[in-house]
């Protein structure tokens, strides 16, 4: 697989980003030091607004796209390398979780040619035990934290669940927004929750990459996913991520482009990339394909790096596998020829 | 490119055009008595298929036939029998839609994403909306028993071959009128195909009678004695002709012709939404629509990044081969249309606008013309004046609500308009000032049956589609 790594500098790379450019990006951006709530709205609320039906129509339009042979197998390797492998259950276990690093990385064990994915995602406390099943594969671990699903708990709480995860090792943290905060116009409260659990995540000689869950399905229109994506990449986030996964409706491929239109507007702004991750509800490959086509034509082609865009999947690689498999062989083989864990 | 598709051709092999074609006459196909031309794939130029030219016996003999079924069967077939018959016609579109679509993508160059997505299932859905109607004429506002006129003549463009007879047909039938429709010289093979469906639905001969042929063959039909209403769309310099032809006669007429639509943009407008409007106003079709947004207005203090975000997006579009389903633009119908296209943009050059088209390959054969857009445009290029038919999109600035609205009317035409703005209370009174027959609020180029189509000035007269169609087919009852 050939893949471009074109494009931004290293040091335009938003992790490496000190707290001090950020807050002055965001200064900049906004038209003043002082980001309170009101002066972050005025600006949230100044971004041009987003019809439903236009951009329904639009991400309605990339699903039309036909992928197939040389484009697809790409584009299958490509999904696989960007997935964020994930088990987000009350019920995970270290064994399970052994089970989840297993299958990353050897996602086919009758090709080892087949790409791994990007990260494996799980729960905090399991961060250790992933860590160390992980070692020597590349494949990052990413933890969710922040009181997830919810994020209901005080900033000290959800600051002290971010540091477990980082002081254990965890390469890249999932963190929720206070949705509740948002909806109620409280976006500076937001900002600071963004900025202080970066802080946390830049308390390490190589700082673990953030990812702000905006749980779209809870910000229900258009606008105010718009808004939040801003608000989340004006506050320095890494990537800028759909859902937990947790709450319906999960990723869609319209919210997706939204967010892909906002890193890309960002980008042109600032100079700076932010990935985007949809999660949840990405279960087929004709479908991930889709969100391939949205990247390439909405963002870009940079954006179609792992760097840059991801999958939060769980039962997405085995559909990915079997279309792999039938494209080598020319017919689709039974769900026995996967393996489960 | 790091994402490059792979070709995704649609099969040709679910359509099969006969070598040649004769005219379509009292339900059946009979030999013209004039000679027969070629009709060609404008995306490679591959010959087709031949089909006849219909002289003026032809027409004579169609107008008869159609003459004889009016008054022997239509006009005494009840509305919910006539209804039948039209949502059968519907099915069997709905049906055999690929075939059609791909036929209609071969004889018109048009994208199959386009012909399988919008045009297929649009004809399919006028004739079960008006189907609807059939039997409910006594209630649709036109007297309480409105009458067909008899036999209607239908002249129809090459832009939407298989559509627009479709917005001719339906509501004809369903009022009760039979027809001669006359397809458009280069793109006759989806009405031909339409043949087998008006048999496969069982439809009494000579209710429709298709002829094929050129302008004199148009002509022939309208002039005709026998017709007693006729329904044109396309060009306005041919819909002038028509009107010319029946005046002082008893012959009704809706003419349905060019346009040069305003597509205005404010500065709250829904930015990413307005530019995939944008393209679908100009670049759908090759732009080869007559309600195409071909001048946009923009505000001007966001005229320089729109233009910069439309020239990025245009990045995207795929230009090439109409049978790929991810082609986005196909192929101009036509060498003669391609040549007005590109005098018409050297005008524009000439003139001082400045021109930016998209860096793309395009096939050798075939007519082709990259979308095209020209800044710097006033009111008095003629880029900004006269109907292109392209893919060539003027922007036009404006600075208050009232200049837009001034700039938008001040053209000869007034079919459609567009207006892009978050601000509800604008759209409405905007609308209110647009003389254009449809005015689309943050969308554009969308087509609905039950919505009337139809324009100002020299736009023509007249509406299809909707209640607001059936009026044209019908002669208003009176009480006894």
């Amino acid at each position: 697989m050939t893949r471009t790594t074109a494009g931004a500098p290293p040091a335009l790379r938003p992790w490496h980003r000190s707290a001090a450019e950020v807050a002055a990006t965001a200064a900049g951006i906004v038209g003043t030091d002082s980001l309170t709530s009101a002066n972050l709205g005025r600006y949230l609320h100044g971004l041009p607004g987003v019809d439903k039906v236009g951009a329904d129509a639009r991400a309605g339009m990339l699903s039309t796209r036909s992928i197939k042979t040389s484009a697809k197998a790409w584009a299958l390797d490509a999904i696989i390398s960007m997935i964020d492998l994930t088990t987000l259950e009350g019920a995970d276990t270290p064994g399970k979780v052994r089970s989840l690093v297993a299958k990353a990385r050897t996602p086919d064990p009758s090709d080892p040619g087949c790409p791994r994915p990007a990260a494996v995602c799980v729960y905090n406390d399991l961060v250790p035990v992933a860590l160390e099943a992980v070692a020597g594969t590349g494949i990052h671990v990413a933890a969710v934290s922040t009181a997830f699903p919810s994020g209901r708990a005080s900033r000290a709480v959800r600051l002290a669940d971010t540091a477990d995860a980082v002081s254990a090792g965890a390469h890249e943290i999932d963190m929720v927004i206070d949705r509740g905060a948002f909806l109620a116009g409280d976006y500076a409260r937001v900002f600071e929750d963004i900025v202080a659990v970066r802080e946390v995540c830049r308390s390490r000689p190589e700082p673990a990459h953030l990812k702000v869950i905006l749980e779209t399905g809870e910000l229900v229109t258009y606008d105010n996913v718009r808004r939040a994506s801003w608000l989340a990449m004006l506050a320095g986030a890494d990537f800028i991520k759909t859902s937990t996964g947790k709450v319906n409706p999960a990723a869609t491929l319209p919210v997706t482009v939204l967010m892909l239109e906002a890193v890309r507007d960002f980008a042109a702004l600032t100079g700076v990339s932010v990935g985007v991750k949809p999660a949840g509800g990405i279960r087929g490959s004709k479908q991930a394909v889709h969100y391939l086509v949205a990247v390439n034509e909405v963002a870009g082609e940079t954006w179609l790096d792992p760097e840059l865009f991801r999958f939060g999947a769980s039962s997405l690689l085995n559909d990915v596998l079997a279309q792999r498999r039938k494209l080598t062989t020319g017919a689709y083989t039974g769900p026995d020829y996967i393996t489960i864990d | 490119m790091v994402f490059e598709y792979a070709p995704a051709p649609e099969s040709r092999s679910v359509v099969s055009f006969d070598s040649s074609y004769g005219l379509f006459i009292d339900g059946e196909f009979t030999d013209g008595a004039g000679t027969t031309m070629k009709t060609i794939n404008p995306a490679t130029e591959e010959v087709l298929s031949e089909v006849s030219v219909a002289g003026e016996e032809d027409v004579d003999r169609a107008v008869a036939a159609a003459r004889k079924a009016f008054e022997k069967v239509w006009s005494r077939t009840p509305g919910s029998e006539r209804a039948k018959y039209l949502y059968r016609i519907a099915r069997i579109l709905a049906e055999r839609s690929r075939e059609f679509a791909v036929a209609e993508t071969l004889n018109n160059g048009k994208p199959i994403r386009e012909s399988r997505d919008v045009d297929v299932p649009l004809a399919s859905a006028y004739f079960f909306y008006y189907a609807g109607w059939a039997d409910k004429l006594d209630h649709a506002g036109f007297g309480p028993a409105p009458r067909p006129h008899g036999v209607v003549g239908q002249v129809i463009p090459w832009n939407f071959p298989l559509l627009m007879l479709s917005w001719k047909i339906a509501p004809a039938l369903a009022t009760g009128n039979t027809v001669v429709i006359k397809p458009a010289e280069t793109t006759p093979l989806t009405a031909l195909l339409f043949a087998d469906v008006l048999r496969q639905a069982g439809l009494p001969p000579g209710v429709v009678n298709i002829l094929t042929g050129a302008g004199p063959t148009g002509a022939a039909l309208v002039a005709h004695r026998g017709v007693d209403k006729i329904a044109f769309t396309g060009s306005t310099a041919v819909g002038k002709g028509i009107a010319r032809a029946i005046a002082g006669t008893r012959k009704v007429a809706t003419l349905e012709l060019g346009g040069k639509a305003a597509n205005i943009v404010f500065d709250d407008a829904p930015i990413d939404q307005t530019v995939e409007g944008i393209v679908n106003g100009i670049f759908f079709n090759q732009g080869q629509v007559c309600c195409a947004g071909s001048r946009l207005l923009v505000q001007e203090n966001i005229h320089d990044e729109l233009v910069e975000r439309l020239k990025v997006r245009l990045g995207t579009l795929r230009v090439g081969d109409p049978m790929d389903k991810n082609t986005d633009v196909g192929a101009i119908n036509s060498a003669a249309q391609l040549q007005r296209i590109t005098d018409l943009v050297q005008a524009g050059e000439d003139e001082g606008a400045i021109r930016w088209s998209l860096d793309c390959g395009i096939p050798t054969n075939g007519f082709w013309f990259r979308p095209t857009l020209f800044t710097g445009v006033s009111q008095s290029h003629r880029i900004a004046q006269e109907e292109i038919f392209g893919p060539v999109l003027s922007v036009i600035t404006f600075r208050t609500p009232a200049e837009a609205v001034a700039k938008a009317n001040n053209t000869p035409y007034g079919l459609s308009a567009g207006i892009w703005t978050e601000k509800g209370s604008r759209i409405l009174w905007m609308a209110d000032q647009l003389r254009a027959g449809v005015v689309w609020a943050n969308t554009f180029n969308k087509f609905d049956p039950t919505s009337p189509f139809g324009g100002y000035k020299e736009s023509g007269y007249g509406r299809e589609g909707g209640r607001h169609g059936l009026g044209p087919y019908l002669v208003e009852g009176t009480t006894r």
